[in-house]
């Protein structure tokens, strides 16, 4: 297992996902959850980040994502500098540049699985403009046949198996092809068999995409699947710092 | 527009509190507005009752009994006045006409009111109607008589049949007309007002009634009544008269003339005036009423607060999703707000739809059942601010749980479960 590559590409925020420098964030005030010097993640890349349960792993992605701003140091994602754009255009950024898969129950509830896949396009016109079929609804359509859910378009969500929601998760997460995939613990709902069926999925796909892909999860025994992987209590300082 | 329908989807997704909720919001909408409209109808009818008659002139007394016994045939008048006051008034030059009204006999708990052809031809009512026979004509000798449209309908008259009067105005009278019948010669049609509930005959017919009575009653028992006669017949004095002047102008001062009169101490209203007080009187009924229906109102939308509100937690997770996908926190508020503008909107509609639809199907039943003239009312400038005070308090209200969601929004994150 590799940490933080800090040397690897210091100057290139372009080739840069994401790019963390001297970050410090906190709920309370004197009470760090996160001190990260340095965290990279090269463009194109899978990279596995592993942390155990409470580690601040979902506030680091709610940082790379735009939803919280550190107390201090900068946050790159996508070669923009996060600290320095509105709430408002990091929500913008966040909804046209990143697909985000969650835990479990990833989708609305009362959305159809068609309109819960084409809602990133819906809201984003970047995301409506970067789809290869020529409608929206074949897009959706390829989709969907490409991860096999095609059969369920037309239904509620909450007639599918937990597989079949990760699997509207990610297809909602590719749509538009976002450069940026985060999947925050996806598989932690799904039993052994399906959950690496899952991942090679997962990875599949956005490499088609030619996405940067972000897993998290507290199970290291996936770290197998990605080209890279970090260690969150290697690269925050406030855990070790807490633990002493 | 995506928010409009993602708030539309999940309002649907959520149907039953949806529907309860937006049924709860057109049932408070509907008893608002319901009764503004009967009041604005109730006003418009009452107001109507009695249209084009400058003065009513009775004897000394209040104004407000003299209008109440005259034209609505409550209570009695508290003095007669004479046929010399009847006849110099009649023909005083500034007057175009006059309706002399005598009363003290009933039929059924009706009232009978003795009058001139003057009534048929004067007697007028929501602005300009006149009054006119369904069936037959106007009574013209000693024995016939004319019925309202209501007396007709309830005691199931019909023309040439004969009835009997009762002396008083009491349901159950113990004295009865018995040896004098009167002759149904004549049906008005329904005017929607207290004309329909009473009965029409000649002066004289009510002398003839009365013929050989001393002091109010009738012969004693064993003495026959004299042969009537009808040449010995004249009327001497009546209950009240209305009075339409030849210019509107002229009413003031023949009001004062009338009320400063010597030799007969009378008493001269302008009904609309003297009805607009009365109505002023009944009118706090109906802010009662649309008080009540102000606070049903509140609770329908304390109802609404109510479901959105508790939704809320179970909608940690939507909104974190909706917030992955790229939705503005105020776009969230936007969402919630929208939710319980839709629910107003739509409750708003349905109830005042009801209401004029109800008055549509409703209208000749409640016309003909209690007189109120519902189809001359439109929509209102009061219906409109009923309207949009709703949906402001609407959204004032869902401000509430939209501010919640916008809290959480920013304090879940991505991070709910």
């Amino acid at each position: 297992m590799r940490c933080a590559p800090m040397s690897n590409n210091p100057a290139g925020s372009e080739a840069n996902a994401i790019a963390l420098n001297d970050v410090r964030f906190s709920y309370t005030p004197g009470h760090s959850i996160l001190r990260i010097p340095s965290l990279e993640v090269p463009s194109g890349r899978r990279i596995f980040l592993h942390g155990p349960s409470g580690s601040g792993k979902t506030t680091l992605l709610s940082l790379i994502s735009g939803i919280l701003t550190p107390q201090q140091g900068n946050v790159h994602v996508l070669g923009r500098d996060l600290t320095r754009l509105s709430p408002s255009a990091r929500d913008t950024l966040r909804g046209s540049e990143i697909g985000y898969i969650f835990q479990g129950f990833n989708l609305i509830p009362y959305l159809t699985v068609r309109e819960n896949i084409a809602l990133p396009c819906n809201l984003h016109a970047e995301r409506h403009n970067r789809i290869t079929a020529t409608t929206l609804t074949e897009e959706v359509r390829r989709i969907a046949t490409r991860l096999d859910i095609h059969a369920n378009l037309d239904a509620p969500v909450t007639r599918l198996s937990t597989g079949q929601q990760q699997r509207v998760a990610i297809a909602r997460a590719i749509i538009g092809s976002p450069a940026l995939v985060i999947a925050d613990e996806p598989t932690s709902s799904l039993d052994t068999d399906r959950r690496d069926a899952f991942l090679a999925l997962l990875t599949e796909v956005t490499s088609e995409t030619h996405a940067t892909l972000l897993f998290v999860s507290h199970d290291r025994s996936l770290a197998m699947h990605f080209d890279q992987s970090l260690s969150l209590p290697t690269i925050n300082e406030a855990t070790t710092q807490d633990a002493a | 527009m995506t928010l409009l329908r993602l708030a539309f989807k999940s309002l649907r997704s959520r149907s039953l509190t949806t529907t309860l909720t937006i049924f709860s919001i057109a049932l408070s909408v509907m008893l608002l507005v319901g009764v503004d409209r009967l009041r604005d109808a109730a006003q418009v009818g009452f107001s109507g009752t009695l249209s084009r008659t400058d003065l009513v002139v009775g004897a000394r007394g209040g104004g407000l009994p003299l209008l109440l016994s005259t034209v609505f045939h409550i209570g009695n008048a508290s003095n007669n006045i004479s046929w010399d006051t009847y006849q110099h008034f009649a023909h005083h030059p500034a007057v175009a006409w006059t309706i002399p009204i005598s009363m003290g006999d009933s039929h059924h708990g009706y009232r009978v009111v003795s009058t001139d052809e003057n009534f048929y031809e004067h007697y007028q009512y929501r602005h300009d109607h006149h009054l006119s026979f369904a069936q037959g004509h106007l009574p013209s000798s000693l024995f016939d008589i004319a019925l309202g449209a209501e007396v007709a309908s309830r005691l199931n008259y019909h023309l040439g049949q004969k009835i009997v009067l009762s002396h008083g105005v009491e349901e159950k009278s113990i004295i009865q007309h018995s040896n004098t019948a009167f002759t149904i010669v004549g049906i008005l049609a329904p005017t929607a007002t207290p004309v329909d509930r009473a009965l029409y005959m000649t002066l004289l017919g009510d002398e003839a009634m009365h013929f050989g009575w001393e002091g109010g009653t009738p012969p004693p028992i064993g003495e026959d009544a004299p042969r009537l006669d009808p040449s010995k017949l004249k009327v001497d004095e009546m209950s009240a008269f209305l009075l339409g002047t030849k210019s509107r102008v002229s009413t003031l001062y023949l009001q004062r003339e009338i009320n400063t009169y010597k030799p007969e101490p009378l008493t001269a209203i302008i009904p609309a005036y003297t009805l607009q007080e009365l109505w002023s009187i009944l009118d706090y009924a109906d802010k009662t009423l649309s008080l009540v229906s102000a606070a049903v109102l509140v609770v329908g939308l304390l109802a609404m607060l109510i479901a959105l509100y508790t939704a809320l937690n179970e909608r940690r997770r939507e909104i974190a999703i909706l917030r992955a996908v790229g939705l503005h926190a105020r776009q969230i508020f936007a969402l919630f707000l929208l939710e319980s503008t839709l629910i107003a909107a739509v409750g708003t509609a349905l109830g005042i739809a009801a209401v004029y639809g109800l008055l549509f199907v409703l209208h000749t039943t409640i016309e003909n059942r209690f007189g109120l003239p519902v189809a001359l009312v439109g929509l209102s400038t009061r219906v409109e601010i009923y309207a949009l005070v709703t949906l402001v308090s609407a959204a004032l209200l869902g401000a509430i749980p939209a501010f919640r969601a916008y809290r959480n929004s920013l304090v879940d994150g991505l991070n709910a479960h």
